[in-house]
């Protein structure tokens, strides 16, 4: 506090009072001081009221509370530095001096940073956005896009200062040497988030063949820093842009805890920029390892599959045996069969000379066969003559015996005896059929007698008589005649007919008594 | 090496895609089922992806370029240098 008594050059002005008197400039110009020299340094929290951007560049506003406003101003320089956008109504906590404007009597905070008043303020904030663009589908899975095995190019978006660009062309080298485009952006700041996703946007519409070659993936990266620094990745331009790339794209912004909303909306998530650069590329010496083990194993395996074959095919040669030996054995059986042969040749012929020669020996010659045949002819033909003149002379020896034989005497005897023996037979016939006559008639006489004895008509005699039907056969049983039926009557001296039935008046009762009594008679027999 | 004989189907491949159908090779000959002719066809093919590899492998540039806008939009690129 200056003591205005001891200000030296004032002099008293009225008489009664010492206080001196100063001008307008003068006592602006100290009060100032006082402010400056008092409020140096400040940290002041408050609401952002009417922002206004000047022309200049300079940013005017008024942080407020609910009982004073303060008037601030924000330079131009330090504008482009601050890390979050000042908006109306937001709770901020400035940095900064206090000084004072002569010209208008005002006082104003001078800022020099600005920060959300509170973590918790901005992540929430933060929280409602993701939330927001989650549902819009900005951060599905089915969004994600595979990374190339093997980027021919790989686009950067980052500050080209700093260590990031430097840490990733590093483990690039290491890795594997690619082509890299940088697209440099500021990565904090004002502007910061529009350059980002403007860089994306740029990459996405390079054309493929184009003068300047096509990256075929992004990374955008940013070193570590606080959360506000970070804000840029926040910005809805930037998680737009990267989600809507596409190029693949892996965020890697910040420390391995930081996470921005980027990271939600690119393909990969690196925790560092050294990471991104790890997930871009393969590791080429270990793919080079591979690629020679495979030729090798490529080799070996061939040759095992020449090598395997052709002992495959020395074995089965092995058991086709040796056609040599194979040969000599079939030679020497040859050699035997033909020795055989030729022995077997020799005692054939041999067999069958003897054979011919026994034959031959058997054979006559057809002369002698001849005179054979002649000498037997002549023998035949001499016992020929022989036999014939010996059966003529016994033929004609016994004709002469038979000649002598055959005279008429016999003859003669014979027809006498025969005519002697016929005179002598009717004499004898006669008695013979006489004899034999009289025996006949007298069994004759007998039998009749005999016969008589055992007829009916004995019977009839004694006074039974007969009657017969129609038909002349007898009639046994009464039963068998009917009333008026014709029957005759036998007796002993002849026959009568007669009617069966009850007397008639013009009937002699006697009659019908006798005819009366006949079935009773008739069941005697 | 004789890349101008290099099959165009293969010099037509990704790396990716070659180390695969190299590695498949490997496998199926290694398995040895396959008959002689198809395996000397395959060794072929497999000598030829391994060359397509190597090439691929070899074209490792560190080359860094920076991306310039001129005034009316269009993008360029120059050499960067950085540090």
């Amino acid at each position: 506090m200056s003591d205005f008594s001891s200000h030296p050059g004032l002099a008293p002005t009225r008489p009664g009072t010492n206080l001196p008197e100063q001008s307008v400039s003068d006592l602006a110009r100290s009060v100032k001081r006082t402010v400056e020299d008092a409020f140096g340094y400040v940290r002041v929290r408050g609401e952002i009221s009417q922002p206004k951007r000047h022309t200049s560049g300079h940013l005017y506003l008024r942080l407020k509370d609910d009982a004073a406003v303060i008037e601030a101003v924000c330079w131009k320089g330090t504008v482009a530095r601050l890390s979050i956008r000042p908006e109306e109504g937001m709770e901020v906590v400035c940095t900064g001096k206090l000084t004072t404007y002569p010209g208008r009597s005002q006082y104003q905070l001078v800022i020099d940073s600005m920060e959300l008043a509170g973590e918790g303020a901005l992540l929430k904030m933060l929280e409602e956005r993701k939330k927001r663009l989650a549902a819009e589908g900005l951060f599905d899975a089915e969004r994600k896009k595979p990374l190339p095995f093997l980027p021919r190019v790989i686009g950067v978006v980052t500050s080209p200062t700093g260590a990031v660009i430097r840490d990733i062309l590093h483990r690039l080298a290491d890795r594997f040497p690619r082509p890299v485009l940088l697209w440099p952006v500021a990565v904090q700041g004002e502007g910061a988030a529009a350059q980002v996703a403007r860089a994306i946007q740029g990459f996405n519409r390079l054309e493929p063949g184009g003068p300047v070659p096509r990256p075929d993936l992004l990374i955008v990266a940013r070193g570590g820093g606080s959360l506000e620094d970070l804000m840029a990745f926040n910005e809805e331009i930037v998680v737009r842009a990267a989600a809507e790339s596409r190029i693949p794209l892996i965020s890697a912004v910040g420390h391995e805890t930081d996470t921005t909303l980027i990271d939600f909306a690119s393909d990969r998530r690196a925790p560092t920029p050294t990471a991104a650069a790890e997930m871009a590329v393969p590791v080429r010496a270990d793919l080079l390892d591979q690629v020679l083990d495979d030729e090798r194993r490529l080799h070996r395996a061939m040759t095992r599959a020449l090598d395997q074959r052709r002992t495959l095919v020395q074995g089965l040669a092995r058991g086709l045996g040796d056609p040599q030996s194979l040969l000599n054995g079939l030679s020497q059986r040859l050699d035997d069969r033909g020795e055989r042969l030729t022995l077997s040749m020799r005692a054939g012929i041999e067999r069958n000379q003897g054979a011919v020669r026994q034959l031959g020996l058997k054979l006559r010659h057809p002369r002698d066969v001849l005179r054979l045949a002649v000498t037997r002819l002549d023998g035949a033909a001499r016992a020929l003559r022989t036999g014939l003149d010996g059966a003529l002379r016994l033929s004609d020896g016994r004709y002469h015996r038979i000649a002598d034989r055959l005279s008429d005497r016999a003859l003669r005897r014979s027809l006498a005896d025969g005519t002697a023996r016929l005179a002598d037979l009717p004499p004898r016939l006669d008695r013979a059929h006489l004899a034999g006559l009289t025996a006949k008639a007298d069994r004759l006489a007998q039998l009749g007698r005999l016969l008589e004895s055992v007829s009916h008509r004995g019977v009839l005699s004694r006074g039974f008589a007969l009657v017969t039907d129609a038909d002349g056969q007898p009639v046994t049983r009464a039963a068998d005649l009917m009333d008026g039926q014709r029957v005759a009557i036998a007796f002993q001296d002849g026959d009568r007919p007669a009617v069966i039935g009850a007397p008639t008046p013009s009937a002699k009762p006697a009659r019908s008594r006798k005819q009366a009594e006949i079935p009773p008679q008739g069941r005697l027999f | 090496m004789t890349d101008q004989t290099l099959p165009p189907d293969i010099a037509a491949l990704s790396f990716e895609d070659a180390l695969a159908e190299l590695e498949r090779i490997v496998r199926q000959l290694e398995e040895g089922k396959a008959k002689l002719d198809d395996a000397i066809q395959s060794y072929e093919r497999g000598t030829w992806l391994k060359r397509h590899c190597e090439a691929k492998l070899r074209e490792a540039q560190a080359k860094v370029d920076r991306i310039t806008i001129a005034a009316d939009g269009t993008i360029g690129a120059e050499p960067a240098r950085l540090d």
